[in-house]
C-alpha cells in the first residue's frame, strides 16, 4: 500500500454513490465512473503484475487505449477497468501475473 | 436484438463533437441514423461524462469562482449533446466495435455498404449500414520514458478524465511532465480547484517557440484562442506553481511505484520525490480501425503521426467510407464539429437524402480553414523532442510485451525492414493493446534505424478482433449465423 493518488473532492454531493468492493475493501465512488477510477480511489497502488516480467503495473490512459487497467472483475478475469461502469456491489480485484487456478479465478 | 441484423443508412463510430455534427446533420436530412460509443454517454474524451456531470454534482461547480464548471468548452460542449439528444439519432452507448468489414456488392440488399461487429452488455450484435463514418477522435501520444510503466506514471489526459467523471483529484505529490494546450488546461483546472501540483517539468526544447514564431502572424484572427492560452500561463505564474523549463531525459524511478522523478534541465541532473507522474506530449489521430479496414494513410510530417488520406468531402481510400474530426488529422474539437458537419452532409448526399449544395460546402470550407494556422503554429512549437520520439535503448517501448527500443533497434540491425517484421521478431505490438501504444514509436524507430522516411518505413497491419471477446459473446451470434445460412 502506498500513498493515495487521487480524492474526491469534498463538495461532491452523496446523491449518486455508489459502494463497491475493491480488493475485498467497501468503497464509494460515483455513478458514471469506471472500475479503474474506484481502484485508483481505492488506494491500490498496483491493478495487476505484468505476464511477462511480473513487474506491478496501474491504469495509465483511462481511455481503453493502453490495457494496463486489466482487473478481476465479478470474478472475470482480463476486463478493460477503465470501460467498465461501476454498480453497486461490485467486486474489483487485482490480476495476477498468471492467472490463479482457484475456484474463483479458474478457467470456467 | 440478438441474432437480428439490424439495418441503417448510416453508422457513426464515435460520439464526440464530429460524431454527434455528423449525426444531427444526417438526421436532419432524413438519415436513419446509428451512433457508437464505447462510454455509456455521448461527449466523446473532449466532453467526457457531461451528462452525469451537468446533471450530477461532483463538486466541481462550488469552487469555480465564475461557475462555469470546466469553463466554457463544457458549457458549449453540453449544448451540442442536447442537439444531438434531440437530432433523432439513435446513440448506443457502452458499445465496443470489434470488427468492421466492407460488404460485398448487393449482399443482404444493401448497395455495398458495411458490417459492424460490437459488444454491448455482454451480447455481439451485427449490424449493417449503407455508409460509415469513423469519428475515432484522439489519443495521446504514447511518452516511452524510463519508468514509464511504473504504477504512479499517468497521462494527463487520464488524469483529466478522473477529474470530469468523478470530480477526482490528486492527492499528494503530484509532478506534470510535459507540453501542450492540455498541460495548460488541466493545471489551470486544478488550480480553480484549490490543488496545487509540486511542479510542472516544461520538456518543450528552447528554442521551439522562436521556430513557430512564423506561424503565429497567420493564427492571429484566432485571438480568442490564443488570449486563453495566455489567460493559463498566467494563473500556472500567480499561483506560484514551479515550472522548470526545457527539461530533457527524463525519468520515473521507483521500485514498485514511482518514488523520483528525475531529468536534466539547465546542463544539470536534478530530482525530486514524487507520487504521481503525469505525461502529455500532445495528442494523435486514433487511426486503428480505420487501418483494420485498409484505408489508406500517409505520414503528416507537422503532427508526426499517420492520417488517413481524405478528399474535401472526408471521402477515404474505402468508398462510402469517411472519416471525421481528430482522426483524420489533429484540430481540436471545435474543428472537429464542423468537419463531421461536412462529413454528415456529404453521406446524405451519397444515400439521395439531400440535395447538393455548393453554397453550404463553400461555407463549410472556409470555416474549418480559419482553424488552420493556429494548428500549425502549436504543432511547430510543441513539436516533441527526438528522444521522446526515438527513446534510448534502455527504454520499454512496447508496454504489453516489454520490447525496448533496444530490442527493436536490434531487429532491423539484424533485417527487419519495417513494424510488421519487427513485430514478429521482437512480439513488439502484439499484446493486448495490439499496438495502440507503441505502433508511432515503432516506425519512428523503423526510420530512424534505417535512415529512411517514416512514410518509407510504414505502419502496423492491424486486424480484428480490435478489442478482446468472450466466446460467451462471440456465441450469442450463432442464431444469427444460422439465420444466413
Amino acid at each position: 500500500m502506498t500513498t493515495r493518488l487521487f480524492r474526491k473532492l469534498p463538495d461532491a454531493h452523496r446523491d449518486h454513490d455508489i459502494t463497491l468492493m475493491v480488493e475485498g475493501r467497501p468503497t464509494r465512488v460515483k455513478a458514471g465512473e469506471s472500475a479503474a477510477a474506484a481502484a485508483l480511489l481505492a488506494g491500490i497502488a498496483a491493478t495487476r503484475t505484468h505476464p511477462v516480467s511480473g513487474a506491478p503495473r496501474a491504469p495509465y490512459c483511462m481511455m481503453g487505449v493502453c490495457f494496463e487497467c486489466l482487473m478481476v472483475i465479478d470474478g472475470t478475469p482480463s476486463r478493460q477497468a477503465c470501460l467498465v461502469p461501476v454498480r453497486e456491489g461490485m467486486r474489483i480485484e487485482r490480476q495476477d501475473a498468471v492467472r490463479r487456478l482457484s475456484a474463483d479465478h479458474g478457467p470456467s | 436484438m440478438t441474432g437480428q441484423i439490424t439495418g441503417f443508412d448510416l453508422v457513426i463510430i464515435g460520439a464526440g463533437p464530429a460524431g454527434m455534427a455528423a449525426a444531427i446533420a444526417a438526421s436532419r436530412a432524413g438519415s436513419a441514423v446509428l451512433v457508437l460509443d464505447e462510454q455509456a454517454t455521448p461527449g466523446g474524451q473532449v466532453h467526457r461524462g457531461i451528462e452525469p456531470r451537468m446533471a450530477d454534482d461532483l463538486g466541481i461547480e462550488p469552487r469555480m469562482a465564475d461557475g462555469t464548471a470546466l469553463g466554457r468548452d463544457d458549457r458549449d460542449g453540453a449544448a451540442l449533446v442536447e442537439t444531438f439528444r434531440a437530432s433523432g439519432a439513435i446513440c448506443w452507448g457502452d458499445a465496443c466495435v470489434w470488427q468492421v468489414e466492407r460488404l460485398a456488392q448487393n449482399r443482404l440488399a444493401v448497395e455495398g455498404g458495411f458490417r459492424i461487429c460490437l459488444s454491448r452488455h455482454g451480447i455481439a450484435h451485427v449490424i449493417t449500414a449503407r455508409q460509415l463514418i469513423l469519428a475515432t477522435g484522439a489519443i495521446e501520444r504514447p511518452v516511452p520514458i524510463v519508468g514509464w510503466t511504473l504504477p504512479g506514471v499517468m497521462s494527463v489526459g487520464a488524469a483529466q478524465i478522473l477529474l470530469k467523471t468523478g470530480g477526482n483529484v490528486p492527492a499528494s505529490r503530484t509532478v506534470i511532465a510535459g507540453q501542450g494546450p492540455l498541460v495548460l488546461l488541466y493545471v489551470t483546472q486544478l488550480l480553480k480547484l484549490g490543488i496545487k501540483p509540486s511542479a510542472i517539468l516544461d520538456t518543450t526544447p528552447p528554442g521551439a517557440f522562436g521556430r513557430a514564431l512564423r506561424h503565429l502572424p497567420g493564427a492571429l484572427p484566432d485571438v480568442a484562442q490564443l488570449a486563453r492560452g495566455l489567460g493559463f500561463m498566467a494563473a500556472i505564474r500567480k499561483a506560484g506553481v514551479p515550472v522548470i523549463r526545457g527539461v530533457g531525459d527524463l525519468k520515473a524511478l521507483g521500485q514498485s511505484h514511482l518514488e523520483q522523478v528525475s531529468y536534466l534541465a539547465a546542463g544539470r541532473w536534478q530530482s525530486m520525490p514524487a507520487d504521481l507522474l503525469l505525461l502529455h506530449e500532445g495528442v494523435v489521430p486514433h487511426t486503428h480501425l480505420a487501418m483494420s479496414m485498409g484505408v489508406a494513410h500517409r505520414w503528416d510530417g507537422h503532427q508526426l503521426c499517420w492520417r488517413p488520406v481524405l478528399d474535401d468531402h472526408a471521402q477515404t481510400s474505402v468508398g462510402g467510407l469517411r472519416i471525421a474530426g481528430d482522426g483524420g488529422g489533429i484540430g481540436g474539437w471545435r474543428l472537429a464539429v464542423i468537419d463531421g458537419t461536412r462529413a454528415g452532409l456529404a453521406a446524405t448526399r451519397a444515400l439521395g437524402h439531400a440535395p447538393d449544395s455548393a453554397a453550404a460546402k463553400t461555407a463549410l470550407r472556409r470555416k474549418a480553414a480559419r482553424h488552420v494556422p493556429l494548428r500549425r503554429f502549436l504543432d511547430a512549437w510543441y513539436r516533441p523532442r527526438d528522444a521522446v520520439l526515438c527513446p534510448a535503448d534502455e527504454v520499454i517501448v512496447c508496454r504489453c510485451e516489454t520490447t525496448t527500443a533496444g530490442d527493436v533497434r536490434a531487429a532491423v540491425a539484424a533485417g527487419c525492414t519495417g513494424p510488421n517484421q519487427v513485430k514478429t521478431a521482437t512480439r513488439c505490438g502484439m499484446g493486448p493493446c495490439q499496438g495502440r501504444e507503441c505502433s508511432l514509436t515503432l516506425t519512428m524507430l523503423v526510420a530512424q534505424a534505417r535512415k529512411i522516411t517514416a512514410e518509407a518505413a510504414g505502419h502496423l497491419n492491424i486486424r480484428p478482433p480490435l478489442k478482446p471477446l468472450t466466446l460467451g459473446e462471440l456465441a450469442s451470434l450463432s442464431g444469427q449465423a444460422a439465420t444466413n445460412a
